[in-house]
Formats: C-alpha cells, structure tokens, sequence
C-alpha cells in the first residue's frame, strides 16, 4: 500500500507515463496554468491616515510626533513606533529631503507599465521627518544616484491633486550639497529631532 | 480615495498574487482535453473513472496514468441555489452549483447549472456542458452545464 511506502522513494506516478485518448497524440501536452490569487478590499486609513491624505491634496506632507521621543514619523500610522504610544499631535513636514538608500531596477514589472526600466526607488528622508518612505527619484541618470543625495518632491499639476500619496510623482535632485553621512539621524535615538 | 458623508476615506485595494503552476501529467493531460474539446478522466484498476482525475487512486494509493474520454452530458447527484453570484464563478446570474457525474465516469465534478431558479433543479436531471467560446487549457474552459434538451 502507498501509505506504507518510504516517504524518500519517488512515487511511480512521477516517472510513469500518463496514457492520453489516441486522438491527442500529436497536440502540445498544457504544462502549466495561470492561477492568480485574489482579494478586493475596500481600505480604510483611519484617522492618522487620512489626515495625511488630505494633508497630500494641499501639497502638505504630515507626520506624527512621538509623545515620548519627539521624533516625526512620516507616514503616520497613529502610534508611535518606538515608544508604542498613540499619538496627538501631528506636524508638517518639508517636500524637500535627502536619499538615505536606493535601488536601480532594471526589470520590468508587469502590474506597473508606468514605469520603465531602468528606475531608480529611493528611501527618501523628508526635512523634519525622522524615516524615510519609498519613493522614486528621476531627473538624473541612475548611475549618477548616491545615498545622501537632496531631492525634492516633483507634484502633480494642482487640478489633479487628491487625498493620495501618488500626489507626488517623484523626487528629483536639488542641486544643493549632499547631507554628510555623519550628519544622518539614527531611527530610535531620542531627542534626535531637535 | 472617496469620502462618503461620514467623512471616512475609502479606496478599493486589490491584493493579488500572479501564480502560474505547473500541473503535472494527470492535470495536464486533463486541462490538454478541455483545450481540445474533451473531458478526460482517470481509469482506475477496477475499471470505474474519476473525473476530473485524481493522480492518485485515493483507496490504494496508486498512481493513476491511463486517462479515458467521457461525456459531455451527465446527471446531477445533489445541489444547492446560488442568488448571488460573485466575480469569478461560472455565471454572472443566480444559477446551481451542482455535482455532476458525467456520462462514462463515476464520479462527480462540481460545476455550476444555468436555470431560471431553483425551482428548475431536481436531483436525477440531466445536464449537458457549455463551452467557453475560446480554449485555452484551462478549468474555466468549461461555461457550465445547461439542462439537457429532451
């Protein structure tokens, strides 16, 4: 019986040939089959979100404070991620900042044929934010990209803009001096903000 | 991003994974049959047929390997109302879903039975199969069953 078999020992029917009708002799055998995996929320932000969102039609970028460490947190989500409080108060912050990492993708990806390889995404630091969040940056050739570039956001024409962060459609370089790597604040460090 | 009047800001998200799976043998052969305008099942060593074929015979464990032509028309063994339909399943309509054992097989396969309500269902009916309109090699190759013109 095959459940007494030694679980090690290849299964007959992986070598075996599968017989077919005569009549499918000669037509190409299907290998494989497309099987996506699915599910269709409706989101909802919540309030630190949200406030964010509508801060982005105004080309405001807010962030939370943290009520112990004073540090600003961009997106807001509500809760401080260092101390674990909620959060009050929330602060805006410039849409000019500095590329603490990056990537150069050079592939295409099918679900995005905005973009178009080779592209560079960047963790972009806002001034007065004390994280990065993913962005693209583009006015500048890839491999002219560095970490402690300055950059700032590229907006959406203003009849276009609405409660979305892909009001921004990019960053692009300043031209300004690059931030000194000793100058880059550290997550977690409190007081770090001042 | 939309506000309704409660002031709450809502966006439809989509999570999707693209998988492509590779089927094997038996799958494969099964899902070649669709794409060729044939529903094949599996013959086991005493003779009845699984359908849709299983790879392995699930009272000896066997491997199953010789895949055999049923029909297209079959007589539905049990069945409950579907009155609303989601994306994805066979009819954009209220319809049946239906275990069909279909002519030459032993088994049953489930799939949905377009009919005007349920009131048109019966255990015991006959059903014949619809075919999509392009095939691919895909389960969905098969619409569904429509009732069997007398």
């Amino acid at each position: 019986m095959g459940y007494n078999q030694d679980p090690s020992v290849q299964p007959d029917a992986l070598s075996g040939k599968v017989t077919l009708p005569a009549s499918l002799d000669d037509v190409e055998m299907v290998q494989a089959v497309r099987t996506p995996a699915a599910i269709d929320y409706i989101a909802t932000p919540g309030a630190s979100l949200s406030a964010y969102l509508r801060g982005m039609k105004q080309k405001k970028i807010l962030g939370d404070v943290c009520p112990v460490t004073g540090q600003v947190f961009v997106p807001p989500r509500g809760v401080s991620p260092v101390s674990g409080q909620r959060t009050t108060e929330m602060v805006e912050v410039s849409d000019q900042g500095y590329v603490e990492s990056f990537n150069v993708t050079r592939l295409p990806i099918k679900s995005r044929p905005d973009l178009k390889p080779p592209y560079v995404s960047a963790w972009v630091v806002p001034d007065g934010s004390n994280v990065g969040s993913i962005a693209l940056v583009a006015g500048i050739e890839p491999e002219e990209v560095r970490i402690g570039m300055r950059v700032g956001a590229v907006w959406k024409p203003d009849d276009e803009l609405e409660e979305s962060a892909a009001n921004i459609l990019h960053w692009e370089p300043t031209g300004e001096p690059d931030v000194v790597l000793d100058d880059l604040r550290i997550i977690g460090k409190p007081g770090d903000n001042q | 991003m939309v506000s309704n009047d409660d002031g709450v800001l809502r966006a439809p998200l989509r999570l999707e994974y693209p998988f492509t799976r590779t089927t094997g043998q038996v799958v494969g052969g099964f899902l070649t049959g669709l794409r060729e305008g044939m529903v094949l099942g599996a013959k086991r060593a005493d003779g009845t047929v699984m359908c849709p074929p299983l790879e392995y015979d699930p009272i000896t464990s066997d491997p199953l390997t010789e895949l055999v032509e049923v029909g297209q028309s079959g007589t539905v063994t049990t069945w409950t109302w579907n009155g609303e339909p989601r994306a994805q399943q066979p009819f954009s309509q209220p319809f049946a879903w239906a275990m069909i054992t279909l002519d030459g097989a032993d088994t049953p396969m489930l799939h949905g039975v377009l009919v005007d309500g349920p009131d048109a269902m019966s255990t015991g009916m006959r059903v014949s199969l619809q075919w999509r309109n392009e095939r691919e090699g895909h389960i969905a190759d098969i619409a569904g069953f429509v009732p069997e013109e007398a």
